[in-house]
């Protein structure tokens, strides 16, 4: 059996070759969980792996206290930003704990109904869930029933009002939340929506308790997580490690650039962190003090070979076309913000009043889309701004720096093939 | 209208997903949208107080007049003790 302190937890197995259903209740035997399942969650203080970090006993409470008999609870493991594979790897390692902790999740709101929500354009991983998916099937009865679904991969898809929206009506798209915190539904029924990492965790909990989950991880930000750590590496890698590890370990782990410009943290959705900050611990309440989090688990490095300013607009530009064109400020704000990025990556002789133009759109575009998509680009551009500040004053009078005149890219992001379409009509 | 609406406070309240930016709400509400440069309303979210019985009224013009049918005044039951806070 696996001991509290054992590492790791979740990725125990083979990446690629998951634990077949006998093999993960011999590695995962259901254990002597000291006290009720809600109790513990609640005890575990486990909050979301999907970008917020909400606590997830706050969410179960909320869709608990609903008088419904068509609840659902839906397994995000959408993956939207480029730079995550995490959810990929766990459930190429380990599908059924997933999908223990969605069983779980299900007992404890009392909903009958799981979905388990997969980017149908990563066909190993549908594969993987499908197999164990038929190996439960096979077993027993445990009283909520799953699905499989596979929507199309776009950023914006694992939006939880986006896939709550698929899952009800098949199209992809957030919907309008004026109040929060909202309780979605399919049909009628209310849906509890975490990420498949999450799940995962409650998959823990329930076996073995808040005590031994505990046993990894800081008092606020407890247990063990799963980064995507990617660019200026010699090995891109998906760890798991004990949150309040630091960056300097994590980055080892993947054989980065010891000595790096600056990392993304969190996603695309983040922030940029200043490459001198190795020794923070990655747990949100050390590196909120920074402007960034753990977000979903990602950590882009980026080598002092590359240059700041042409990153973000390249991350940016492919963000702008991945908005889902619903909203006014998102669906041209975006692309304004890209342009004027692209003046300064360039260094053209606009760069100057693209610079001016750039800080008064952010600040016009947050928080008036229906979603946080424009929010979350909004915060990457200000890290940005404030991270690399003297590249962008270089950039702003003409001189680009030589990282940008080096043309090496480092943060990954999907060709822009269907650029000039509107993608989303 | 009792006496009871004049505590507290309103936010005119747009859904971006309905709006097409055609910009009547900055003609029927001048003092609380105005337009970015794309034409959609910028309207601020700190709540107004209720016993601005002008703004409120001008809320209720853009409300009735948006054809997108976009816009609710939002009552905020506490409003903010101090200074921040638009009367
Ligand atoms: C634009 C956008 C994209 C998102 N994409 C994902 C995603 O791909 N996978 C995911 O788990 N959560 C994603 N989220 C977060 C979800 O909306 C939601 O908060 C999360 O699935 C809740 O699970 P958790 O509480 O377990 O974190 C996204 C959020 C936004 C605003
Ligand atoms: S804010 Fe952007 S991504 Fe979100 S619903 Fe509106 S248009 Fe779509
Ligand atoms: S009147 Fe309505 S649809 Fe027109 S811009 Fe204003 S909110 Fe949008």
């Amino acid at each position: 059996m696996i001991q509290a302190h054992d590492l790791p937890r979740l990725l125990h197995g083979d990446t690629g070759r998951p634990l077949t259903l006998a093999q993960h209740e011999a590695t995962f035997p259901i254990g002597a969980r000291p006290g009720g399942l809600f109790e513990e969650l609640e005890a575990s203080g486990l909050t979301g792996r999907g970008g917020a970090a909400f606590p997830t006993a706050r969410k179960v409470r909320l869709l608990r206290e609903q008088r419904n008999h068509h609840k659902f609870v839906v397994v995000n493991a959408m993956e939207g930003e480029p730079g995550a594979h995490k959810d990929q790897s766990l459930l190429s390692a380990n599908p059924h704990l997933v999908l223990d902790g969605a069983e779980y999740l299900a007992a404890m709101i009392g909903a009958k109904n799981i979905a388990v929500a997969v980017a149908r354009d990563n066909p190993s991983v549908v594969n993987h869930v499908t197999r164990a998916l038929h190996e439960r099937e096979r077993r027993h009865d445990r009283g909520a029933k799953f699905e499989l679904h596979t929507p199309p991969w776009r950023f914006v898809a694992g939006e939880e009002s986006a896939l709550v929206h698929w899952l009800d009506d098949n199209e992809s798209l957030p919907q309008y939340r004026p109040q929060r915190p909202t309780i979605l539904r399919i049909g009628h029924g209310p849906v509890l929506v975490d990420n498949a990492e999450t799940c995962a965790n409650v998959g823990l909990i329930g076996r073995y308790g808040a005590a031994w989950f505990r046993a990894h991880g800081t008092e606020q930000s407890p247990g063990t997580t799963l980064v995507s750590v990617t660019g200026a590496v010699e090995r891109p890698t998906v760890a798991e490690v004990p949150l309040g590890t630091t960056l300097r370990e994590i980055l080892a782990l993947a054989d980065a650039d010891p000595n790096p410009l600056a990392l993304v943290m969190g996603g695309y959705g983040g922030s940029w962190l200043d490459g001198r900050h190795l020794d923070l611990p990655y747990a949100n309440e050390a590196l909120a003090p920074y402007g960034v989090s753990v977000g979903a688990g990602i950590i882009v490095v980026l080598s002092r070979a590359g240059c700041g300013v042409v990153e973000t607009h390249r991350v940016v530009r492919w963000m702008a076309n991945e908005s889902a064109r619903q909203c006014g400020p998102c669906a041209f704000g975006l692309p304004a913000l890209a342009e004027d990025l692209g003046h300064l990556a360039h260094a053209t002789r606009d760069a100057a009043a693209a610079y001016q133009r750039l800080v008064e759109r952010a600040g016009v575009i947050e928080g008036r889309g229906a979603c946080r998509h424009p929010d979350g680009v909004v915060r990457f551009v200000r890290s940005a701004l404030a991270v690399f500040a003297a590249d962008f004053e270089g950039h702003r009078h003409g001189a680009a720096c030589a990282g940008a005149q080096s043309r090496r890219h480092f943060a990954a992001v999907p060709t822009l093939e269907r650029e000039d379409e509107l993608i989303w009509e | 209208m009792g006496m009871r609406r004049r505590t507290g406070g309103f936010v005119l309240a747009v859904n971006p997903i309905q709006c097409d930016g055609f910009g009547h709400c900055t003609e029927l509400a001048p003092d609380l949208v105005r337009l970015d440069e794309w034409g959609y309303p910028i309207i601020d979210k700190t709540p107004v107080a209720l016993s601005n019985l002008s703004a409120l009224e001008s809320a209720r013009l853009a409300v009735r007049g948006c054809p997108r049918q976009a816009l609710r005044i939002e009552r905020v039951s506490d409003l903010p003790e101090g200074p921040a806070h638009r009367t």
